[in-house]
């Protein structure tokens, strides 16, 4: 609520065309042949997409720390989660 | 609003309530979702080819336009809330239409990609990865439809003329929640179409 209308609708917009061109490229990237690089770039390209939409769509952006650590424990915890249970797995 | 004794009768405070509600909400979300990303990532490692022979099975193409459709829809919703800031309930009406239609879109593909599958002889009991793709598309696919329910409802506040540009509460954490829903499809679409 800290912005005026003309100027979040103008980010708003480039972020949707970020989005738009981020899904070509990872579509492109995915069919040529890079390896275990393919998961790296494909993920990376996922990430920075709902980063995008995190910061700018659902304005984490202007948020304050409470929100932002709401935003940020869970992954912090998924990260965790998998991590553990990759060491259980992969080791046994 | 210095006259209020009750601070939750500062509009200012219940949104950043709701806000914080909704926010709250996601994060169960995401362990929900990531219970399932979870066993996507120790199966893949542990069956690498399986995942790599399965995942071609997919309709890439058809994967992109549903993530062009899902994105389209999220913008939407920006140009809904945006409108309704500026006080046009008319616009956000329109804009939260526009992403219900779009979900339709999606959930049509997905009828049509679930279809071939079936056509094919892929079960959720096929294997491991069909297993894994049925579950985590199909609960993806079970939000979009809450989402839908949601943005209805907004569109009914609205039409009773219950939204405005110093109220649009129930807009904006609907949007929320719909931009969760685009945000995890993010990731579903790479990591089910994509990887080989």
């Amino acid at each position: 609520m800290t912005h005026g209308p003309g100027k979040s609708i103008r980010a708003g917009i480039a972020v949707f065309i970020a989005l738009l061109l981020l899904t070509a490229v990872t579509v492109l990237v995915s069919y040529v042949d890079l390896g275990l690089w393919n998961a790296v770039v494909a993920l990376l390209i996922a990430s920075v997409k709902a980063s995008l939409v995190a910061l700018f769509f659902m304005h984490l952006k202007g948020e304050n720390r409470l929100v932002w650590g709401f935003a940020l424990v869970p992954i912090a915890f998924l990260s965790l989660i998998i991590f553990g249970t990759l060491v259980d797995t992969m080791l046994r | 609003m210095s006259g209020h004794s009750d601070e939750h009768a500062d509009p200012a405070v219940a949104f950043e309530s709701a806000k914080l509600g909704v926010w709250t909400f996601l994060a169960t979300e995401v362990l929900l979702f990531g219970a399932l990303f979870t066993a996507y990532t120790v199966f893949r490692m542990k069956y690498p080819e399986l995942f790599r022979v399965e995942h071609a099975k997919l309709d890439r193409v058809l994967g992109a336009v549903n993530t062009v459709v899902l994105i389209t829809s999220s913008f939407t919703v920006v140009l809904g809330v945006d409108a309704i800031k500026r006080g046009k309930a008319r616009m956000l009406e329109v804009c939260y239409g526009a992403t219900i239609l779009l979900a339709a879109v999606f959930l049509c593909v997905k009828y049509v990609e679930y279809s071939a599958k079936f056509h094919h002889g892929l079960y959720p009991g096929t294997n491991l990865f069909f297993s894994l793709y049925f579950m985590m598309t199909g609960l993806h696919g079970i939000h979009v439809l809450l989402g839908m329910g949601l943005l209805s409802y907004v569109i009914v506040l609205s039409r009773r003329g219950r939204l405005s540009a110093s109220y649009y509460t129930p807009a904006e954490m609907s949007g929320l929640y719909w931009h969760f829903v685009d945000l995890v499809w993010i990731y579903l679409f790479p990591l089910l179409y994509l990887l080989g």
